[in-house]
């Protein structure tokens, strides 16, 4: 029993150390930000990199993640009578919760992941401690365009998820189920609100845009640099974005959505 | 322990003894327990982080690994420091990157990515970027671990060469006996993260100590024991038995 406690005790204290550590290390990267305004040219870099590159994923997903709500939708509206209303339905899932959450998940996958290899492979093979010996900071000139990058590509690849997610809808709605084209559309743009809808649907994948990168680029830093050290830190870096985006997404809805 | 300006000192030791953490101490990348580095008259480890920043600017630092930066070509690996921290245009960044390259003969490398690169080239290529911006002193971090005759013969001669063309001061961290000595103008022995013989390469040679001998001689047992652990061997055979 007391062996268990002790443990648990470790534990926690090695928790939140490392919380301590990437609070340390978030703040250090936020004051990037002056070296990215100077030189342009390394965010855009990174933006190919981290967003460009994860374009195929989204879209894709998109498009199977709406077809889907398109036909599940459609079955269950259809015992309503409410057909019609499949457009609304479709937009709305998609623009409020599944594209900013399901885009996270994707982009800490594809993109998370490849930021911690990167890094932790750079750590690994003392090209961080060659920077830092030749008087570049690390964390400003590699770590925060990525950052930036990850912050500013989520909530365009969240916004493209749900656009595609919408014309996936509407192909097997519209195309496949006979549901009519105007009412999907003019349903839709009666009752999509911007405030409550499209923008808490981006603020909600700035939110996840910001942790999701912070824990991939912290993971890469922070990894024992040994190649299992790399492999553990990118399994840490898809599961912890995972589960705090989920976790986020529950306390931001709730916060947004919770006096309807 | 004193490094001479414009001399080549080294630092050598068994494998473990501290030799490269000492490096980092005189790079500011680790903080000591207790003493301090001075470097140019400045403690290095009271230094802000901008002071720090400009005192490594004019240090060179050779890693074991080379630690090129993989996304780079060979000419961009070099250019790196001089574009970080100068103005200079980029014919000029051109001129002053073909003369690095070729003072260790790997101007024709210009291209390559390091990932094409041997284990030696990928050495005189880190070497190249680590006088890219004329350092006063340069640090070498085990520099001939691994190589072929032929690669450590060229490092030890551009090492002597580059320390008395741009009169540098430099540091060789090496546990490679012969190559150190012979371009070394004080050798520092440590063991245990304490110094335990110094002097030029002749009064080393002709030290009576058992550290200094078994370490210049390749002794496998003296002072410095063969066998990891003190446990009587009798002993720990027998409690094996017993379990």
């Amino acid at each position: 029993m007391l062996y268990v406690l002790q443990q648990l005790g470790n534990v926690t204290l090695q928790r939140l150390t490392k919380l301590g550590r990437g609070t340390f290390f978030l703040l250090h990267v936020l004051t990037g930000i002056s070296d990215i305004l100077r030189r342009p040219g390394l965010l855009v870099r990174q933006l190919f990199s981290v967003g460009v590159l994860t374009f195929l994923i989204i879209t894709l997903s998109g498009l199977f993640v709406g077809m889907v709500l398109g036909l599940q939708g459609y079955y269950t509206l259809s015992d309503f009578g409410a057909e019609e209303s499949l457009g609304v339905m479709v937009a709305t899932s998609l623009v409020r919760e599944l594209g900013p959450v399901v885009s996270a998940l994707l982009f800490a996958g594809r993109a998370g992941s490849a930021l911690t290899a990167e890094i932790g492979l750079m750590k690994a093979t003392e090209q961080l401690s060659g920077m830092e010996m030749m008087a570049v900071d690390p964390v400003k000139r590699i770590i925060a365009p990525r950052f930036f990058a990850g912050l500013i590509s989520m909530p365009l690849l969240a916004a493209l998820f749900s656009m595609i997610g919408v014309l996936g809808g509407q192909m097997v709605g519209v195309g496949l189920l006979g549901v009519d084209d105007g009412a999907f559309w003019s349903q839709m743009q009666a009752k999509l609100d911007f405030s409550d809808d499209i923008l808490n649907g981006i603020i909600k994948s700035i939110v996840f845009g910001f942790v999701a990168s912070w824990i991939a680029l912290f993971e890469g830093y922070d990894a024992v640099p040994t190649s299992e050290g790399v492999s553990r830190a990118t399994t840490r870096t898809v599961v912890n974005s995972a589960f705090a985006t989920l976790g986020l997404d529950f306390i931001l809805t709730a916060l947004m959505f919770g006096d309807h | 322990m004193q490094f001479a300006r414009g001399k080549i000192t080294a630092i050598m030791g068994p494998s473990g003894t501290g030799k490269t953490t000492l490096l980092k101490l005189i790079g500011g990348q680790l903080r000591p327990d207790q003493g301090e580095v001075v470097v140019d008259g400045e403690n290095v480890h009271r230094l802000r982080l901008g002071d720090l920043y400009n005192l490594r600017k004019r240090m060179g630092m050779l890693f074991q690994s080379g630690a090129l930066l993989t996304d780079m070509s060979v000419y961009d690996n070099v250019a790196f420091p001089l574009r970080e921290h100068t103005r200079l245009t980029e014919s000029l960044i051109r001129t002053l990157v073909l003369m690095k390259l070729q003072s260790v003969g790997l101007r024709g490398a210009r291209n390559l990515m390091p990932n094409e690169l041997s284990g030696g080239m990928a050495r005189r290529v880190a070497l190249a970027r680590a006088i890219a911006l004329d350092p006063m002193m340069t640090m070498y971090d085990e520099p001939f671990t691994g190589q072929d005759p032929i690669s450590l013969g060229v490092l030890v001669k551009l090492i002597k060469m580059l320390n008395k063309t741009l009169h540098l001061t430099s540091i060789v961290v090496s546990h490679d006996v012969q190559e150190t000595a012979a371009i070394a103008d004080y050798i520092y022995l440590i063991s245990d993260g304490k110094v335990v013989g110094q002097g030029t390469p002749e009064q080393i040679s002709r030290s009576q100590s058992g550290w200094v001998r078994q370490f210049m001689h390749g002794d496998a047992d003296g002072p410095v024991h063969f066998h990891y652990t003190d446990d009587d061997y009798l002993e720990d055979l027998f409690q094996a038995d017993n379990q």
